[in-house]
């Protein structure tokens, strides 16, 4: 996994709620057996449709950060909305809130999602619509700031923290216990009536 | 202590481990259920790491997204979606996966032949790489969709990192009025709470409308937990459970049939075990229920109107304009009557045998509308297999609807299955979404008696 640590880039507004991941990378770009390439693909329908989406504008064309609106990332578990975010080459998105399988999904991949307050996230929306907002992301501090000196901090969970900092994927983690893994597997065995590939009947 | 169901399923799998900071926890899988779309980079990252599978025998795989629901469908004409069913196979062949591939008598969508097949079980963990994973709570089992890094953790661990879930107790009380089914009653729970109303809960369904519910009406409304936010959505097993999964091949055997009905039952929730929320709506009141937006809590009663912008919370006003302007909708329209040009049944939400009986009994000695394109997809072998015996195939055929093969198919559009841009379909499935039926694409969801009556009339009316 890709670590993070701190960033400062160009913000991109999405002002939109509940942008679903089905907006993010649509469902016929997923017969794709690669992690790569979706980028060219993110949010292609809101591109077609919403002129002023930052995808059409060159001023944002160095954008890293993505201020969006609440419940970003519902609906559809597909990990392929994060690969299409990190591949057009986004690193943070800052929402009031997020769905929980997107969520999941971007901290496997080093995708950093940062919750504000929606009245700071109006403001900055605001700010990276009507001119250009440099925004500074610091896991390390969990801080985001701007140039002309405010700050707002946030939480993070300090084992997500840990994980993104360094790189370091669940995999590892898991496979490290694999021996508590396998005892809790053995006592559970009891009550586990099948196994596939040897139908019961 | 008094426990939930939810509590007590997770407390029987998580484990307890002091190292890991914050509220992550080890939470072990019991099953997993795999499909073309989200294995292939699982599988590639674990021969790349040289990882082993942790236990072939707690998986199964199917073909549904990507595949045609044509009668001639073994030859997949689509280069990238020929390739990635290739690759599921080639990965199940060499890691010795139980693949249920085309023809084997239980293809299908993969929350379809899980409970088919008797492996969703009571109690259970079990995950997939599909949001709608969901659907297997109904056996009380504790199920729910991931993205593909985590089904490669299920892969090389039998585990997962998750935090513990907040719980909420939705009861369904009452008895539906005629032509009123469970479709409506989860899409008004959505229209009441909103798309995120249950972001980070698992949700317990009870109430004595749900214990009058069938499986397949109890897999109808878990599947569209995810729709509200909820991580997963389940019901207590009970004797409607144990029969249906009695003498399905991966049921339990005849000689621990006792034992696994006695380990069931202590499942249910303790009486008076406590939730972080609960809700409760009365399903007598409720009437047949279609979306008018882009996503599933934009939903009315059939009767009711497109909401003025103005009337909604100003939170909701940006989605609901982006949604009239895209489906072509006017406020204060009325619903009812909105010419269709094409109609589906079928998908994990709606494509079960009693589904398919429900819309065949409104369109038996009927036609579909001049008008409108029908499809009907089964959601597996085994329900197209029944289907055919009962003579629902005949029925939808001789009122002129397409009975295809099972898949996914139209609900999410990953085949040639789609409604063509500018077109409006009414469909059983589960998201409205901007462009999911295919690009330019309006949904209208609603139930399959709904749907049926809607081909007929060639606009949205509720069956009467």
């Amino acid at each position: 996994m890709r670590a993070f640590t701190s960033i400062t880039a160009t913000a991109a507004p999405l002002p939109l709620k509940d942008v679903d991941t089905d907006m993010i990378i649509p469902a016929q770009h997923l017969t794709s057996i690669s992690r790569e390439g979706f980028g060219a693909h993110l949010f292609e329908r809101l591109r077609v449709r919403i002129p002023s989406l930052f995808l059409n504008q060159k001023r944002y064309s160095e954008a890293r950060i993505l201020i969006a609106d609440a419940n970003f990332g519902c609906g559809s578990s597909r990990e392929h909305a994060v690969w299409a975010l990190l591949d057009a080459a986004i690193r943070v998105v800052i929402a009031p809130s997020f769905a929980d399988i997107f969520s999941s999904n971007s901290s496997k991949n080093g995708l950093l999602l940062v919750v504000l307050e929606p009245t700071v996230i109006e403001r900055l929306m605001r700010e990276a619509t009507e001119g250009a907002l440099v925004i500074t992301v610091d896991l390390e501090s969990q801080a985001v700031s701007t140039s002309d000196g405010r700050a707002w901090s946030f939480g993070y969970d300090p084992f997500r923290k840990h994980c993104l900092l360094r790189g370091l994927d669940d995999m590892d983690y898991l496979r490290s216990r694999l021996p508590m893994i396998s005892a809790k597997k053995a006592e559970l065995e009891p009550y586990s009536f099948f196994r596939v590939g040897t139908p019961n009947r | 202590m008094r426990r939930n169901i939810i509590e007590k399923i997770w407390d029987a799998h998580a484990i307890c481990n002091d190292e890991v900071a914050g509220d992550v926890e080890i939470l072990t899988i019991d099953f997993m259920l795999l499909h073309e779309v989200t294995s292939s980079q699982a599988f590639s990252l674990l021969k790349e790491r040289g990882i082993p599978l942790f236990d072939r025998t707690r998986m199964a795989a199917t073909v549904d997204h990507s595949i045609p629901t044509s009668r001639n469908r073994l030859i997949i004409v689509d280069d990238a979606a020929r390739l990635q069913v290739a690759s599921l196979r080639a990965h199940c062949e060499e890691f010795g996966v139980t693949l249920f591939d085309f023809d084997s008598g239980y293809q299908g969508i993969v929350h379809v032949i899980g409970p088919e097949l008797g492996l969703t079980q009571p109690g259970m963990t079990i995950v997939c790489g599909d949001s709608h994973t969901s659907t297997h709570g109904a056996f009380g089992a504790l199920a729910f969709g991931v993205g593909t890094s985590e089904v490669g953790h299920v892969m090389a661990t039998g585990a997962l990192l998750q935090a513990a879930p907040k719980t909420m107790k939705v009861s369904f009380e009452g008895a539906f009025k005629p032509g009123v089914t469970p479709k409506d009653a989860i899409l008004t729970l959505i229209a009441q709470i909103g798309i995120a109303g249950a972001n980070g809960h698992i949700i317990e369904y009870s109430g004595s409308a749900v214990k009058s519910m069938s499986m397949e009406e109890r897999m109808t409304i878990c599947n569209m937990s995810i729709e509200c936010g909820a991580r997963a959505g389940l019901i207590a097993p009970d004797e409607v459970t144990f029969a249906f999964l009695k003498g399905r091949p991966y049921a339990p055997s005849d000689s621990r049939w006792d034992e696994a009905v006695a380990l069931w039952r202590s499942l249910a929730s303790d009486e008076g075990a406590s939730y972080d929320r609960e809700l409760t709506i009365d399903v007598s009141e409720l009437s047949p229920m279609v979306t008018w937006g882009i996503n599933p809590e934009q939903a009315i009663s059939v009767y009711g109107t497109v909401p003025v912008v103005d009337s909604l919370p100003e939170t909701h006003k940006a989605v609901a304009r982006q949604a009239l302007s895209y489906t072509g909708l006017a406020e204060g329209d009325a619903i009812r009557g909105v010419k269709v040009e094409w109609a589906f049944i079928g998908s994990c939400t709606n494509g079960r045998i009693e589904d398919l009986r429900s819309a065949a009994e409104v369109l038996r000695g009927r036609r579909v509308h001049p008008d409108v394109t029908m499809y009907v997809v089964p959601g597996s072998e085994q329900v197209m297999a029944q289907a055919e015996r009962e003579g629902l195939r005949a029925i939808f055929e001789e009122a002129g609807a397409e009975f295809r093969m099972p898949g996914c198919s139209m609900c999410l559009g990953m085949n040639d299955d789609k409604v063509p841009s500018g077109r409006r379909c009414i469909s059983t499935s589960n998201r409205n979404f901007i462009g999911r039926q295919g690009a330019g694409s309006i949904t209208h969801l609603a139930s399959p008696l709904t749907v049926a009556a809607s081909a007929v009339a060639g606009c949205i009316v509720p069956w009467e």
